[in-house]
């Protein structure tokens, strides 16, 4: 038996894969070029980026950083670009970025503000990046009081008295759920911090203010503006109504009637109502409700009205994901014995907020960008603050500039926030449904 | 701090309930400051500068009445409000009095129960054409598209205007000035329609001013003025002085520069009863004696505000008009100090 000469013996040395469908060439045959009509696609989209571009980058780049007024910046233009170029004269951000950021804010007192941004920061880095140490919490439960006392300024006892009801109604919690039950802690621990706050901390405050005055200059609401309000505003928003709004999720989903009535009420209210609408309601219902000369600050009222939006909206959000748990969690939860804080605490609500996160994110987003509506009860937002830079003679005419510069820190804050929900839910897929 | 001043805000209603009763001019002295009210912004009338300082005609009422109240013009809190929050801000007691750029008109004056304090610029509306176009004269626009602020008096006014002169247009709407601008650039309407002081401030913005013009018509009547709330007389007649001040300050040639020479006395008893040296007219108004004095002082008298603000030496370039004293054919007039 002879052997057959055309079975090989050994395996045929792999071979790099062919030019065209490797490298650059492959992934643009890929990805660009597979078939006609792609290719047709592709060649389309790519006049189009490349006009857009043409006709964009001169305009930005041909532009003026120097000038003191919209007609000076056509002149340096034309004397540098010749008679018929136009650009952008970003001179106006270079004159008012301090103003687009702070609004009327003092100038000797910026430093107040950008130091309650930093430490906003760091306020916020152990809540987003779970690996850094956990004592750091403790500075980020502190951050609200710090904060609000960098910006607004006054006597140090104020935010001080406002976290001592807080630290009141724990320790009520605390030192009456075990006797009494735990109606009667929760009742006490708000209770508490009311009458706390309404008719002691006035009194409390005057007397440490008399022995240790330490405070800081003052700053009215009135003069917070630009980025500055959109952040705070934003911030505390967002801050705030994801608590509440869990809760009304919780509210909503509960057997007491009144409970479940009262949140799906104030939930469908809200949810009901433009944001413009309840604005108009801080802004002027409220001066009417209230006796003339009532100091209600403008800003605290705004914050309000629109955390309470907000969290109508994310109240919404997380239902939906409770409502994506299968029912085994629930009953597993009740299997092992848990009361039903702790199985919301160490089972529905993590798995709940998990589904959440792109809903989460996107009411947070949304929330940031509704702030600019203030400018429509008089406030000075940056979209406002550019009408009022515009209503100099100055700089009157110039509308693409101002906008595109506000459009792009948004645009910063906004994809920041996009990517990060990215990163958590990448961070927390367990891959087990 | 947030909740406190929440709740702070709640406690002190009670109080704040009684002290509402006392006299506006009261509540400003306790305050240390004049919570006035103006736009968010148009040019020549208010807008804050890059410090954050505010200037303009409007602006300049406001601290005139601030200076002849506490002799510092600084002593204001400029409260910009839009043209939606004008009235409540004013009818809650948040602003003390509204230097707006508001046309006095029946039913805000009656109705919504306000003062008019007087009027500081006599305004109208007209139309702005690319010369291109080729018309002189407003009776020529028929079937124009326009481009015009919604929710304003001027829609109204240009609706009557078309009506009466049997002519059709198609209008344009746009929300803010400055969408108007961009618009009327670009060519979507021919014409450009709002009160002739914002015209002039447009046109003089754009890259070439000399291709557009001004029709010559104009169609309405917006007497402009500071207003107060109804219920406090003295606190109206405080503001209307005021006014009366800067604009007599210019009849009898009182002007920021001879001030202080003419308060060393003068043959002219209206000028000395104005400045305080003669008679009590500033103890009268519960104020000072040199109260007139200080608002002159502050930014000029009616004509150096104009000139600085509007004026035919600024971009804005208005001419005085309708707005020149009444002794050169303009309609400002002020009632006489005795």
């Amino acid at each position: 038996m002879t052997q057959a000469a055309f079975v090989r013996t050994e395996m045929v040395p792999e071979q790099a894969p062919p030019i065209t469908s490797s490298g650059v060439i492959g992934w643009m045959r890929k990805n660009l070029f597979d078939g006609w009509m792609n290719s047709l696609l592709t060649v389309v989209s790519l006049v189009a980026v490349g006009a857009l571009l043409y006709e964009i980058l001169p305009w930005i780049f041909r532009s003026s950083w120097t000038a003191g007024s919209l007609n000076e910046c056509r002149e340096q233009i034309k004397e540098a670009y010749g008679p018929d170029a136009s650009g952008a004269c970003w001179a106006v951000i270079r004159e008012r970025y301090a103003q687009l950021t702070f609004g009327f804010y003092p100038s000797e007192l910026y430093w107040r503000p950008i130091l309650a941004f930093i430490l906003m920061l760091g306020a916020m880095a152990p809540v987003l990046f779970s690996n850094l140490p956990r004592k750091l919490l403790w500075f980020s439960g502190l951050y609200p009081f710090i904060a609000a006392w960098l910006l607004w300024g006054g006597s140090v006892w104020g935010p001080l008295s406002a976290l001592a009801g807080f630290i009141i109604g724990f320790a009520l919690l605390l030192a009456i759920t075990p006797r009494f039950g735990a109606i009667l802690g929760v009742i006490a621990a708000v209770l508490g911090p009311i009458i706390w706050w309404t008719l002691l901390s006035g009194t409390v405050i005057d007397v440490l203010d008399s022995i240790i005055p330490i405070a800081l200059e003052p700053v009215k609401s009135r003069n917070f503006g630009g980025f500055m309000l959109s952040i705070t505003i934003g911030v505390t928003g967002i801050v705030a109504s994801l608590p509440i709004g869990i809760v009304l999720a919780l509210g909503r989903q509960s057997d007491l009637l009144i409970v479940k009535s009262l949140c799906v009420g104030f939930i469908e209210f809200i949810r009901g109502v433009p944001l413009i609408t309840l604005l108009f309601v801080a802004s002027t219902l409220l001066n009417i409700f209230l006796p003339p000369g009532t100091d209600f600050d403008i800003i605290v009222r705004v914050m309000i009205m629109v955390t309470l939006f907000s969290a109508a909206y994310m109240a919404e959000v997380i239902r939906g994901g409770l409502a994506a748990l299968p029912r085994g969690q629930y009953e597993a939860a009740d299997a092992l014995g848990l009361d039903y804080w702790k199985a919301q605490r160490l089972i529905i609500m993590p798995q709940a907020l998990k589904i959440s996160i792109p809903g989460i994110v996107g009411t947070f987003i949304g929330l940031f960008k509704d702030t600019t509506l203030v400018m429509i009860i008089g406030l000075m937002d940056p979209l406002g603050l550019s009408t009022a830079i515009r209503a100099n003679q100055e700089w009157n005419g110039i509308v693409w500039e101002l906008y595109g510069f506000i459009a792009l820190v948004f645009w910063i804050f906004c994809f920041s926030m996009s990517r990060y929900s990215m990163y958590l839910e990448r961070k927390l897929q367990t891959e087990n449904h | 701090m947030k909740k406190t001043v929440f709740l702070g805000a709640l406690a002190v209603t009670g109080l704040a309930a009684g002290a509402a009763a006392a006299g506006t001019l009261d509540d400003v002295k306790a305050r240390g400051k004049l919570n006035c009210g103006v736009t968010t912004g148009l040019v020549g009338f208010a807008a804050p500068d890059a410090n954050g300082v505010w200037e303009g005609f409007d602006v300049a009422v406001c601290r005139a009445v601030a200076a002849a109240i506490f002799g510092d013009p600084t002593a204001v809190e400029f409260i910009p409000t839009t043209g939606k929050t004008r009235f409540t801000a004013l009818a809650s007691g948040e602003v003390d009095m509204l230097a707006r750029n508001t046309t006095w008109t029946f039913t805000r004056d009656v109705d919504l129960k306000f003062e008019f304090v007087g009027i500081n610029y006599y305004d109208g509306q007209g139309f702005m054409v690319p010369k291109s176009l080729g018309v002189s004269s407003a009776k020529e626009l028929d079937g124009a598209t326009v481009c015009i602020q919604t929710g304003t008096t001027t829609e109204l006014n240009l609706a009557d205007f078309f009506r009466s002169n049997n002519m059709s247009y198609e209008p344009v709407p746009i929300e803010t000035n400055a969408e108007a601008q961009q618009q009327f650039l670009a060519g979507a309407c021919d014409v450009y329609t709002t009160d002739a002081s914002g015209l002039a401030a447009t046109r003089a913005t754009f890259e070439n001013p000399g291709d557009y013009v001004i029709l010559p018509e104009i169609i309405s009547k917006e007497p402009l003025g500071p207003l107060v709330r109804h219920g406090d007389n003295a606190w109206g007649d405080l503001v209307r002085w005021t006014l009366n001040a800067l604009i007599s300050a210019e009849e009898l040639g009182i002007t920021s520069a001879n001030i202080d020479e003419l308060r060393k006395g003068t043959n002219n008893p209206e000028i000395n009863r104005i400045l305080g040296t003669e008679g009590n007219l500033g103890e009268m108004l519960g104020l000072s004696a040199d109260w007139a004095y200080n608002a002159i002082k502050a930014g000029g008298n009616y004509g150096e505000l104009f000139e600085k603000n509007i004026g035919e030496n600024t971009p804005i370039g208005l001419s005085r008009g309708l707005n020149a004293q009444w002794k050169d054919g303009g309609l400002i007039y002020s009632p006489p100090f005795r």
